[in-house]
């Protein structure tokens, strides 16, 4: 036991040195959590829409006023007239509107005679947010546009009513459990099994394998004493974070534990799973060269960013063996709905053995000679 | 009991053969010197007795226990001076001799006790508490030297502890170690390719060469081994023919040795044999460019018994100067 508590107090001894550790590990995902948070998810505004009225008719000028109306309310598009339809296609090919409304020759008297009227959106489909935003503005209006003017006595139509149980979530409290576990991930790469591959590569390692230690001594020395600097990381992000994103009541102390809970049991997890990973590697490029790809395979598919349901089979495979999107679910179970532990209880259990495995794996991979 | 023996110890790499079935024994009390050239197998001999590379046949006690099937009871009875500095650089002297004797396992009173009187041997006392990265190379050796006796060892294995380190310091080092042998009542196993070093610390010494144990002995009786016991070493404007058997009948001499232009030349009497060298040299009209005349050094033992002198041993990259590639050797 003293041996663990020495290879533990020589790395946070070195630590407290230079804490640039962690404050590296926690700056970058808060950066990341302030840029992408406002970034992705606002609402799209000021789309640029042109109408070409070939039909001049009263429904189509109808149609075009609660348009206009709409359009001005939430300030999504505004509208510029186009006479000719080839000059509007002209200034759609060319970027200056976003999308064409065509009100064909005829419409008029189809919708008087009921015959199946059309109009057409030509949306500018590079930039699939904004062409969704207009479909979805434009399906939205039509609706109360082709209801009876006197509304039936009875209605045969179901209609959906949603209702929210949680409070509005903004795409930046979305962005912010995965956030945490991108500060506990990044600071277990750059304070986890690197630390012993830098040792290798120093000769240091020499100095320490000639005494009596054990193997799992020094595994569990390294891996608590990266836990221990993971789960800062974790702490501060699990606080700053909250703010930042505008956690409703943030500093909720119930809350604050059974998060501090699964930082620990994160931490744990990722800084296993990076010496597993980093047990026989010798030369401290390696590591460095695989650190983007890793974040990226294991921070994508977890869902910290999008949800995990659209994602193709071989990404949701990924997502099922990765560590991330158990901590990430457990993270947004806790912060988007503050739920007790029994909400997370299959996340903390899938971490738990996750650790176990990688911890005993890399005891049997681990070499105690050069 | 011998405090080292070695038998039939063998390590390959590959088709490489670093250490070729070695046998020899460490008495007691002994400063026992591992001389050979960088790349003969010292360090891979060393990380076999110390428990970091394991053998590939052969075996080795080192204190009475088995190096691989006894292994902590080896690495509880020896202290390691590894050829790469492993002090850490961050830490201060004191936490980087605390850190190790926790890893000993020594209790909290008889730590401190042992650290304070440790630093005090090598002349560190007034730096206990500053960090290592402000230490000088020497510096550095010395509280590694303090750091491997922390558990008190009765076998102490130094690899190349001077290399890399200014005439001043080597000196240090050396009076430290001879020092704290007479103190502490060590065996020391030391390795290197110093000659000098070797000739002033070592009780007995082992040449090495190609993995090979190529000699044996106290310094003493090495030197006495070889022909002669002065060195000529000349080197002459042009070279007749059959110059090297004019050269070996001269007066006193008793081997010669050439490489290019220069002749090495073993001499009973190195006065005699100059002035006989000059007059032949004069009446052949082969202009002497450069001569030298010296007793016998280790060197010379080492290049009698190698057959190559030590400076013109390829240098193997190591961990010591490599920063990123840990180097099997």
């Amino acid at each position: 036991m003293h041996r663990i508590w020495a290879i533990i107090e020589r790395d946070l001894r070195r630590f407290r040195r230079s804490p640039v550790l962690v404050v590296v590990s926690i700056i970058m995902p808060l950066v990341q959590l302030l840029v992408l948070g406002y970034a992705f998810g606002g609402k799209i505004k000021n789309l640029h829409v042109g109408v070409v009225d070939q039909d001049h008719g009263m429904p189509a000028i109808k149609l075009k006023e609660m348009f206009q109306a709409v359009g001005a309310n939430a300030r999504t598009f505004d509208f510029t007239d186009y006479h000719d339809q080839a000059v509007a296609l002209h200034d759609l090919r060319n970027g200056k509107i976003n999308g064409l409304l065509n009100i064909p020759p005829e419409f008029s008297r189809k919708v008087l005679a009921g015959a199946n009227p059309h109009i057409a959106l030509v949306e500018d489909n590079s930039d699939q947010f904004s062409s969704s935003a207009l479909e979805g503005a434009f399906t939205g209006i039509l609706a109360p546009y082709n209801g009876p003017l006197v509304p039936p006595r009875m209605t045969a139509n179901a209609t959906l009513s949603v209702v929210e149980i949680y409070p509005y979530v903004p795409y930046i409290q979305y962005l912010l459990p995965g956030t945490i576990v991108l500060a506990i991930f990044v600071s277990a790469m750059i304070g986890g099994g690197i630390i012993f591959i830098d040792d290798k590569a120093r000769g240091l390692h020499e100095g320490y394998l000639v005494t009596p230690i054990r193997k799992f001594e020094l595994i569990l020395g390294f891996t608590l004493s990266g836990a221990a600097k993971a789960i800062i990381a974790g702490v501060v992000l699990i606080t700053v974070g909250s703010l930042i994103a505008g956690i409703p009541d943030p500093f909720n102390p119930l809350r604050m534990a059974r998060m501090f809970l699964l930082v620990i049991v994160t931490a744990l997890a990722l800084i296993s799973m990076m010496f597993l990973i980093m047990v026989r590697i010798n030369d401290p490029l390696v590591p460095r060269a695989i650190f983007g790809m890793l974040n990226t395979v294991l921070y994508f598919p977890s869902g910290a960013v999008y949800p995990p349901e659209s994602f193709p089979g071989w990404m949701k495979a990924i997502a099922i063996v990765d560590p991330f999107t158990y901590a990430v679910h457990g993270f947004k179970e806790l912060v988007l709905k503050n739920t007790g532990l029994m909400a997370i209880t299959g996340d903390l259990a899938f971490l738990t053995i996750f650790t176990l495995i990688a911890m005993g794996a890399a005891t049997l991979l681990f070499r105690r000679t050069l | 009991m011998a405090a080292i023996e070695v038998e039939n110890l063998t390590k390959r790499f590959g088709d490489f053969c670093a250490v070729d079935s070695l046998n020899f024994a460490v008495e007691p009390g002994e400063v026992f010197g591992l001389l050979g050239p960088n790349g003969a197998g010292k360090s891979t001999l060393i990380r076999m007795m110390t428990t970091l590379v394991p053998p590939t046949s052969g075996t080795a006690r080192v204190n009475g226990f088995d190096i691989v099937r006894a292994a902590n009871d080896v690495r509880q009875s020896i202290g390691v001076i590894p050829q790469a500095m492993t002090s850490d650089l961050d830490l201060t002297a004191q936490e980087n001799m605390s850190i190790f004797a926790k890893l000993y396992g020594i209790p909290r009173e008889k730590r401190l006790n042992t650290i304070r009187q440790l630093l005090k041997d090598v002349d560190l006392e007034k730096w206990a508490d500053k960090p290592v990265k402000m230490f000088s190379g020497g510096m550095r050796r010395r509280l590694e030297i303090a750091r491997g006796l922390v558990h008190e060892p009765k076998i102490f294995f130094l690899d190349e502890p001077t290399t890399g380190l200014d005439p001043v310091s080597r000196v240090a080092v050396w009076e430290m170690l001879s020092r704290l042998k007479r103190e502490r009542d060590l065996t020391i196993l030391i390795t290197t390719h110093y000659m000098d070093e070797a000739d002033k610390l070592c009780d007995r010494i082992a040449i090495v060469d190609h993995g090979k144990l190529v000699a044996l002995d106290s310094p003493l009786k090495l030197k006495a081994s070889i022909p002669g016991i002065n060195v000529l070493e000349v080197s002459f404007a042009s070279v007749p023919p059959a110059w090297t058997e004019k050269l070996s009948a001269l007066p006193e001499v008793a081997e010669v040795k050439s490489e290019d232009n220069i002749f090495r030349i073993s001499s009973q009497n190195g006065p005699k044999t100059t002035i006989a060298l000059l007059e032949a040299a004069r009446d052949a009209g082969v202009p002497v460019t450069s001569l030298s005349v010296q007793s016998t050094t280790l060197d010379d033992v080492f290049v009698h018994y190698t057959g190559h002198q030590m400076r013109d041993a390829l240098q193997a990259p190591s961990a010591a100067n490599s920063p990123f590639l840990m180097q099997r050797r």
